[in-house]
């Protein structure tokens, strides 16, 4: 970092405490953010990132503890008091009118007007000088759900630089962005640190902490555990101090035996996204798929499964050659899809865990056609402990679990299934760096069991670190297969962006 | 043991079931204290047939609910099964063939409702209040629009289902009790209504379980017609009259009851036991009201006054979670329930 930010300090945050019913979300947390500095915020999922953000937001009121914003005391009630204050909160999950226009959405509750009348011609060319300053290639009059995701943060960001903030809060903003995306996105945080505004910047990706933050805040369990220079550590430091303990390896070990025997093989599918796609899986290999957003990994999967509609190719899984109608035959077959998005197609969120465990294979819990609740609790219960979840009890519904062992249940759901291959989209999406090794290890030695499997993932370092091959995608075709030492960060960007390996 | 004992004790107070119960037993207390007669065995008569045809439209309501949807044609379809019925026993069709007739339309009707909502993909709430115009349209034309007296036309065989009496309880509420009991066993264990719940809670999550989603609806909404044709036929057998009128707005009463019995609007949670409870409160509460000589026109305003309150402490409930819902407060059953979470 070329300008060393002054040592003002913008944001503090002493002892701050907040009890909910039951839960002591913080324990006297502190938080220091400094004039112009991009601050990194780490921590598990459930470390009380989100509570404290929405404290500083203005959602809700600290149980105990003071804060101070530019010099002055500051205990916002609403998120209008934060925003008057010059805090700017750009939520994970954007919140803007989808069916307006990117101008109404920045301006949205301060449109400008004459007498009653909205002024359209002010309202644009005020909104497209503010998108112009964050270097936006689009017109003010787009209606928001036309604009891709990262337009649509860059019409949040807008809306918060409009207001002068001070500090802008960025809740995991590059969750689900590409890395073309992510790398404007960082830019513009830099130019807006040039210009004196601080970024609180929260996320569970250490490159990307390690690239734009220059300080890093980690919290674990509700309570502070460390603030460091960016600059005189490593991705182990903080690592460390969010699990509070060494990881060892951070991936398991890549498989030993990989047997030539073809598990499944698909030669030439077709279908809406994706086309002329073969592959083979191996006995005893993890096959990765990777590419950009929108490669069509996906869609290659639920095609593979019969959810969605294929237009042609074979699948022959163990050399017989298999014909799905619908998705319930791929699974009777033995094999299987997790999704990539847990909670709009994954779970049954207020069911209970008993009941989204034996929710994909009623036939093991029931006699005849009645469910024996006794079978049920059984296969529950196995599961649970096969797969070590953490659960306060198999009757309570499945959204009192964290992400992590929400997802530990949909493996457990599957397995249940007995499969003789298991495809995961984005296995760890969303998932805190503990149970993300939870998971990876059992991938693995699910593998060894001699089950197939299959991952899909955006991250980069979770395809190299899991996977014994990786096939990359481009475009809905197949852009090569990685193997061994060839497996690196740029042959895969290289071979996703559609260039050829040299 | 003393542990298990309070376990279950917590687990029951918790139930949205028992606080409607209770409801009801304080209704059913004050009532009888201002006015005896309350408790009469004509007066429990009169709720228990009220609360007959209702209930059975309540508990298609809880279905459709439950899937995520709503059926507004509870009405309609029991008008429109009520005159065929009617009309070809006046044409002097065995009143059991007639019945055969009934029956197979109130199935066209629930194929069609199942298919425009899954295979087309309508949604529920359009699809099923044109049905509602549909059915009680097609039972003005064929009476044209006057309500056709069948009294004379019925054998004493079809009218005692629903005015005969078994051992001093009328035969309509114990069909009523029957049909609850069945929905509520197949509710609670059986496969294919599991799967109903795994839709309503999570559409896509039940598609990508392997669940057929589209047969499951489909499925919901031919029970539900069915259930309406039977509240129909049974509708002609105790009035002896073949209406287009009958049952109009039943669907607003169903749904009250199936939500003040705890059925979720947006799909996934609720049950039988809460609806019928739910039905029976409104009833009671009504016939409360004329025991105690308010105007009848008081009727529809209390039970609004009812609905809005239930799904108001709900929502507050929902919002504290883990705190004990008003109802238990106002009943001084709070702090039992928190001393039993304590000692766990």
């Amino acid at each position: 970092m070329d300008n060393t930010p002054d040592n003002t300090i913008l944001l503090e945050v002493k002892n701050l405490t907040k009890v909910f019913p039951g839960t002591c979300a913080l324990n006297r947390v502190s938080l220091e953010v400094r004039r112009g500095e991009v601050h990194g915020l780490c921590g598990e999922n459930g470390a009380g990132k989100s509570t404290l953000m929405n404290i500083i937001g203005g959602v809700f009121p600290p149980t105990e503890g003071t804060m101070k914003f530019d010099g002055k005391p500051f205990s916002p009630k609403s998120p209008k008091d934060a925003q008057d204050a010059g805090i700017g909160f750009v939520h994970q999950e954007l919140c803007l009118c989808p069916h307006l226009s990117a101008a109404e959405n920045i301006f949205i509750g301060r449109l400008p007007s004459k007498g009653d009348r909205i002024d359209f011609k002010k309202l644009y060319a005020d909104a497209d000088a503010v998108l112009q300053t964050l270097d936006a290639n689009f017109s003010s009059k787009t209606p928001v759900n036309k604009l891709t995701v990262s337009e649509q943060q860059l019409v949040e960001i807008a809306r918060s630089v409009s207001l002068n903030c001070k500090l802008l809060i960025l809740d995991e903003p590059t969750s689900s962005l590409t890395d073309r995306e992510v790398t404007k996105l960082f830019q513009l945080v830099r130019d807006l640190k040039k210009k004196g505004i601080s970024t609180l910047f929260i996320s569970h990706r250490m490159k990307e902490i390690f690239e734009i933050c220059d300080r890093v805040t980690v919290l674990k369990d509700g309570c502070y555990v460390d603030c460091m220079n960016i600059s005189e550590i490593t991705h182990d430091d903080v690592i460390r101090a969010m699990v509070g303990r060494d990881l060892g390896n951070l991936y398991p070990e890549k498989s030993s035996k990989i047997e030539e025997e073809p598990i499944l093989k698909v030669e030439n599918l077709s279908g809406n996204g994706f086309e002329n796609v073969s592959f083979t899986l191996k006995k005893g290999e993890i096959l990765g798929f990777a590419g950009l957003v929108g490669a069509g990994r996906s869609e290659l999967m639920r095609g593979l499964c019969a959810i969605d509609p294929v237009t042609g190719g074979e699948i022959y899984l163990y050399g017989e050659k298999q014909k799905f109608k619908r998705y319930r035959d791929a699974v009777k077959k033995g094999i299987c899809y997790l999704t990539e998005d847990r909670k709009n197609s994954g779970l049954f969120l207020q069911m209970s865990i008993s009941e989204n465990i034996s929710s994909a294979n009623l036939e093991a819990v029931s006699r005849r056609s009645w469910i024996i609740k006794r079978l049920e609790i059984k296969l529950a219960e196995e599961y649970v402990k096969k797969l070590s979840i953490k659960i306060p009890g198999l009757s309570y519904p499945i959204n009192n679990l964290s992400g992590g062992n929400q997802q530990k249940c949909l493996i457990g759901k599957w397995l249940s299934t007995k499969p003789k291959v298991i495809i995961m989209d984005e296995p760890t999406r969303g998932i805190d760096v503990g149970a993300k090794c939870e998971i990876h290890n059992l991938l693995r030695s699910l593998c060894e069991q001699g089950v197939g499997v299959i991952i899909v993932s955006s991250e980069l370092p979770e395809v190299i670190g899991v996977a014994d091959r990786v096939a990359v995608m481009h475009e809905g075709k197949l852009a090569g297969f990685l193997q061994g030492e060839q497996v690196t960060e740029e042959n895969i960007m290289t071979l996703a962006s559609g260039a050829s390996l040299s | 043991m003393k542990n298990k004992v309070k376990q279950i004790a917590r687990k029951i107070l918790h139930q949205r079931e028992i606080t409607v119960f209770l409801i009801i037993l304080l209704v059913v207390a004050v009532t009888t204290i201002i006015q005896p007669k309350f408790l009469n065995t004509n007066n429990l008569r009169s709720i228990a047939l009220s609360v007959s045809v209702d209930g059975l439209f309540a508990i298609g309501l809880t279905m459709a609910l439950i899937l995520g949807g709503i059926e507004l044609s509870v009405g309609g379809v029991s008008a429109m099964t009520c005159v065929i019925a009617g009309y070809l026993a006046l044409q002097g069709v065995n009143i059991w063939v007639a019945c055969l007739a009934s029956i197979a339309s109130g199935l066209i009707v629930g194929i069609f409702n199942g298919f425009m909502i899954s295979k087309i993909g309508l949604p529920p709430f359009i699809v099923t209040l044109s049905m509602e115009n549909l059915a009680r349209g097609m039972a003005y034309i064929i009476t044209t629009g006057s309500p056709l007296s069948v009294s004379g036309h019925l054998p004493k065989s079809f009218r005692f289902f629903a005015t005969g009496y078994v051992f001093g309880v009328p035969v309509l509420f114990i069909i009523f009790v029957v049909i609850s009991a069945i929905t509520f066993v197949f509710m609670k264990y059986s496969k294919m209504c599991r799967n109903m719940f795994y839709v309503g809670s999570n559409e896509n999550a039940a598609r990508l379980s392997g669940i057929n989603v589209d047969r499951v609806k489909i499925g919901v909404y031919v029970i539900i017609a069915l259930i309406s044709t039977i509240a129909g036929l049974l509708s002609l057998g105790r009035f002896n009259v073949a209406t287009p009128e009958l049952s109009k707005g039943a669907e607003t009463t169903a749904i009250s009851a199936a939500v003040i019995g705890g059925t979720s609007m947006t799909g996934g949670v609720g049950g039988v036991l809460g609806t019928v409870l739910g039905i029976f409160l409104l009833k009671i509460v009504n016939s409360a009201l004329v025991m105690m000589n308010v105007s009848v026109y008081w009727q529809e305003f209390v039970q609004g006054a009812i609905l809005v309150l239930a799904v108001t402490i709900d929502y507050l409930n929902q919002r504290r979670k883990g705190r004990t819902s008003y109802f238990m407060k106002f009943l001084g059953l709070d702090k039992v329930v928190r001393k039993t979470v304590e000692t766990d």
